[in-house]
């Protein structure tokens, strides 16, 4: 049975490995060449000049232990073709060879996620864990991020999944230090380390003082050995200042170039919305001189009406945003409720945090899928919730030979999810037959339905009528539609999410 | 409990079967449903596909097939329709001339028009010879999207609503699955390019017709499908001894066969109408159709007269007539046995056999067979799946193997390997329950061991042709190595077939004495 499984759960794999090998000759942002110059850059240089290096303006700003994981790859790429890891010569290459190869690296990194929701789904009935299998390993998202826009964040989400993995096992230790490393991979995770704090805390090194205390000592030497073999080198090189400045480069803006669809588009909108109706009132507001993607300039601020929004602000508010779940989590703290608690700190994270990427979406919704399969309800916000923040990602290919592909993925995952949940979902007696209709109890509600519906009109205006009317002018104006449309979903999903913490 | 692999040659498969329950879930809403969810993810793989190189793509002057449908689409819009198969000042034949039927020039002509409105540089007259650009490219890789979406996923449907009436919902979604995600289709007309899944999709239309008992629609539909492409002869004699077995069952014989007359030429007039205002405007496009000039065999193409070559050299011994007539004889040998035995004992299953009969017969003997041809006897085989799935297996192998020097010239290597896991994945992910037939080549001794061995030799020509430069001698050696090997199989396999088909009215014979009995 168990070999089934495997072999099933690895048939999932091979088919996704399938459509990413013919996805590799598409479009490729510019994080590709980001990801090349990191290779460049760990393999020509000695490690205390990898985070001060400026060859290219793509520097090092993920935690060392990528640099490691880039420096490791780097040696496979020596091998295929020097020129990919060469500093000067490499510099926007983009010869078969690399791109081969860097599309490779992903498709095989990916085996961490699968190992991941290996783990996960190990105790899960046969349905579920196929459901749960097709809405990770094919998620629409992730192949779009990872293989088309080119990220590792399959890899990443892998290492998040084994963690929470763990964690519902009830084997804490490893958990806490399997999230240790993800934050040493990629600082973005640290959203969710006030959940992983409160929920260790209480849940590993709450048992009385002497075995208490020595877990929390246990656990804290682990956190600190992990940061240690991260950090260390250039801790005892003296440039962690520089690496910090690297990793959190507050001169960027409030928001993308691209408007994550978040909390601030409401808040912009709102201020905008102000300042036109008090002018035309009569007051005399000014027009900003800052805007909201470029950086803090000086002590302007892009706001016409409403307070300025600092790093600190942004910072506060999810902080706050997350604190029912973890009063939550302080009182009760369950296994089985953790990927929940995960999954909404990260939306919290998505909706209030400083200059968040619409691929910030994917940390929510991975994880959201362990948890989609656990009852109607999560199944039909998760219906919503997934294809919303697919949607939102459309943005990133906005090259037409990609356009079928994309949508095709997303009419596909949705075909797929409505299948699998009213197959999941269904009458017991009508399972049975073979023949006959199954009635099924999931059910999209009305809002939901004219909400999706709304989702292809306004694909519709801002692909095909926006260019047809009104040509290259207000060029912004589909894409605020998509953000702003896309929050709305997002604020819906949160405050969803909180409820059913709370509740 | 998994279920244990009863596969019929004994080759066991290397992965275990998931039991049959496992893709319940995805096919509980019934055949329709089910059959959309697998055609999104077909498109998906087409439009994956497509953003590889095309046949041709920057090698002036010449260019490939790509470029002869660019020019196609170029001409048809530029000039009138009389003059698209005339040799003149504005259309040179020898580049690119039409070598299709006249519903592929008005195909052409609609695509060509959507191209002119989009993008005019790639259909002006002259100037856009060569014509490479990004949104080219893409509006007529959308051109065969658009196609196959609107012509062969409806006939395919057709087909597999009339086909499965009473089975397994699961065994109809990995059908569905398996004529959808035709490897060979694929690549040949979103990677090579080239317009196939209008004519097939056609024949399914005829196919599915023939099913469920219209044989009127059957006779528009393949003709259709004959004035799209000419290489639908292929199946032209099993539609042909079908309908006739049919008809001679029939009250009124003669009346039958009138009906289905009229069908036919009514269709061909419509179609043709441009070309039938003088006996000189029809010859000029069948000899288009027909380019005999070129000889018996181009390149290397895995069939009986390019193989035998090797030892017999067909070209130097014989004229081009006398090859043209040999070539017809052996073909309508080959297709005879098959032919005679629909007209005795027409059945639906028979049909199907002796549609794959047909075109496999014209692929190993008919005049300029290309390997891309395979294309006709591989769908047949595609619709028959369910019935001889392990044979069915080794023949999507060798097929796509046959087009293996193609691809690469093309540069499609890693579509090539891609399709080949998926088919591997789709099979396995289901392997139908098949009935023991009482003849099976697994009774042969050394059959086993033999397909064994030649899996293993295609696995080393595949690195050999892609790693090693062939000696300066014979520079296509490894071409004709290929060639020898799918021969070989292909010939196991008509036998295989042709056998089957034959057994079917004894089969039919006895199951009749047995109920009789009882």
């Amino acid at each position: 049975m168990d070999g089934d499984r495997r072999h099933l759960l690895l048939w999932f794999f091979a088919a996704a490995t399938a459509v990413k090998l013919l996805l590799i000759p598409s479009y490729r942002s510019t994080d590709f060449e980001v990801h090349r110059n990191w290779l460049a850059i760990t393999h020509s240089l000695p490690l205390s000049e990898w985070y001060f290096d400026e060859t290219s303006q793509w520097t090092l700003d993920y935690p060392p232990f990528f640099a490691y994981f880039e420096r490791f790859l780097s040696f496979f790429a020596r091998l295929l073709d020097p020129k990919i890891v060469d500093l000067h010569k490499g510099l926007d290459y983009s010869a078969d060879s690399v791109v081969y190869f860097q599309r490779i690296t992903v498709i095989f990194s990916d085996l961490c996620l699968l190992l991941g929701v290996y783990r996960l789904t190990r105790k899960v009935e046969t349905l579920k864990r196929n459901l749960i299998c097709v809405l990770v390993v094919w998620s629409p998202g992730l192949l779009m991020v990872d293989h088309v826009h080119f990220q590792y964040n399959g890899f990443l989400l892998g290492w998040l999944l084994l963690s929470v993995s763990f964690l519902q096992d009830g084997r804490d230790l490893i958990g806490g230090f399997l999230f240790a490393v993800v934050l040493c991979f990629k600082h973005l995770f640290a959203v969710a380390a006030p959940v992983y704090f409160v929920y260790l805390l209480r849940h590993y090194c709450w048992a009385g003082l002497a075995t208490g205390l020595r877990r929390l000592v246990a656990l804290g030497s682990v956190v600190v050995a992990v940061f240690a073999a991260a950090f260390g080198p250039f801790i005892y090189n003296g440039q962690i200042q520089q690496v910090i400045s690297r990793m959190f480069p507050f001169g960027r803006g409030l928001c993308h170039a691209y408007w994550a669809p978040n909390f601030w588009v409401f808040y912009i909108m709102l201020d905008k919305g102000l300042a036109f109706t008090l002018r035309k009132l009569g007051f005399d507001v000014q027009v900003p001189s800052a805007s909201f993607t470029g950086g803090l300039v000086g002590d302007s601020s892009p706001f016409a009406v409403l307070p300025q929004i600092t790093p600190l602000t942004t910072f506060v508010m999810v902080l706050l945003a997350i604190t029912p779940c973890l009063i939550k989590a302080w009182k009760k703290p369950q296994p089985g409720l953790v990927a929940r608690w995960i999954a909404y700190a990260y939306t919290c994270g998505f909706l209030f945090g400083w200059h968040v990427h619409e691929k910030a979406s994917l940390h929510f919704t991975i994880p959201l899928a362990i948890v989609a399969v656990q009852s109607l309800e999560d199944a039909k916000h998760y219906f919503l919730v997934s294809i919303v923040s697919c949607y939102s990602l459309f943005p990133l290919l906005y090259e037409p030979q990609e356009y079928p592909i994309k949508v095709l993925l997303l009419l596909l995952h949705s075909m797929v999810m409505w299948l699998g949940f009213t197959a999941l979902y269904s009458d017991e007696k009508a399972l049975k037959k073979e023949g006959g209709e199954i009635k099924s109890k999931f059910e999209m509600g009305c809002i939901e339905k004219g909400y999706l519906i709304g989702l292809v009109l306004v694909e519709i205006v801002s692909q095909f009528l926006h260019p047809y009317f009104l040509g290259d002018r207000y060029a912004f104006m589909p894409l605020m539609l998509i953000s702003t449309y896309c929050a709305v979903g997002i604020m819906y999903s949160w405050i969803w999410q909180l409820l059913k913490i709370l509740t | 409990m998994p279920k244990k692999n009863h596969s019929g040659d004994g080759t066991a498969a290397p992965l275990p079967v998931p039991p049959i329950d496992t893709w319940w879930w995805l096919s509980h809403k019934g055949t329709t449903t089910s059959f959309l969810c697998i055609s999104l993810f077909a498109l998906l793989i087409r439009s994956a596909v497509s953003m590889f190189p095309y046949s041709g793509a920057g090698t002036p002057p010449k260019f490939g097939d790509f470029e002869a449908q660019r020019h196609w689409m170029e001409i048809t819009t530029n000039l009138p329709a009389i003059d698209w198969y005339r040799n003149g000042t504005n259309n040179d034949l020898t580049y690119w001339g039409l070598d299709y039927p006249p519903l592929t020039a008005y195909q052409s002509y609609i695509h060509g028009l959507l191209l002119r409105f989009f993008n005019p540089d790639s259909v002006s007259l002259f100037s856009s010879r060569g014509h490479e650009s990004y949104i080219g490219k893409l509006l007529m890789r959308w051109t065969v999207l658009s196609s196959d979406a609107l012509i062969f996923f409806p006939a395919a449907l057709f087909f597999v609503l009339v086909y499965h009436r009473n089975r397994a919902k699961s065994q109809v979604a990995w059908h569905i699955a398996i004529i959808l995600l035709n490897p060979c289709l694929i690549l040949i007309d979103h990677g090579h390019f080239q317009y196939n899944c209008i004519s097939l999709g056609l024949t399914v239309g005829a196919i599915a017709a023939v099913l469920c008992g219209s044989e009127v629609l059957t006779c528009v539909f393949f003709t259709l499908a004959l004035s799209h492409k000419q290489m639908s002869a292929y199946f032209a004699p099993a539609f042909f001894s079908h309908l006739l077995g049919k008809c001679l069952r029939r009250k009124n014989p003669i009346l039958s066969l009138l009906k289905l007359g009229i069908a036919v030429i009514v269709t061909f007039v419509i179609v043709w109408w441009p070309y039938l205002h003088s006996v000189d405007d029809f010859l000029m496009v069948l000899s288009r159709l027909a380019p005999f000039e070129r000889g018996i065999y181009e390149d290397y193409v895995a069939n009986f007269w390019c193989t035998t070559s090797i030892l017999i050299k067909w070209k130097k011994l014989f004229t081009t007539p006398s090859l043209k007539f040999m070539s017809l004889a052996a073909t309508v040998l080959a297709s005879l046995p098959s032919m005679v035995h629909q007209i005795f004992s027409p059945s639906n299953e028979g049909f199907l056999y002796g549609l794959l009969n047909s075109s496999m017969a014209f692929y190993l003997f008919s005049f300029q067979v290309h390997e891309k041809s395979i294309l006709m006897p591989f769908l047949a085989a595609t619709l028959l799946a369910l019935k001889i799935p392990d044979h069915f297996n080794h023949l999507t192998y060798y097929a796509l193997f046959s087009m293996f020097p193609l691809l690469c010239r093309d540069n499609l290597l890693l579509p090539y390997l891609t399709l080949h896991l998926l088919f591997t994945l789709i099979y396995h992910s289901q392997l139908p329950k098949t009935k023991a037939s009482s003849f099976s080549f697994t009774n042969f001794p050394g059959y086993v061991f033999l397909l064994r061995t030649h899996f293993v030799i295609s696995l080393v020509l595949h690195v050999v042709y892609l790693t090693i430069q062939p000696p300066q001698k014979y520079p296509f050696l490894f071409d004709a190595l290929i060639m020898i090997l799918c021969f070989s199989y292909f010939v196991m396999f008509a036998i295989y077939t042709n056998y089957t088909q034959w057994n079917f009215s004894s089969h039919f014979r006895s199951a009749d004495k047995e109920k009789k009995q009882i």
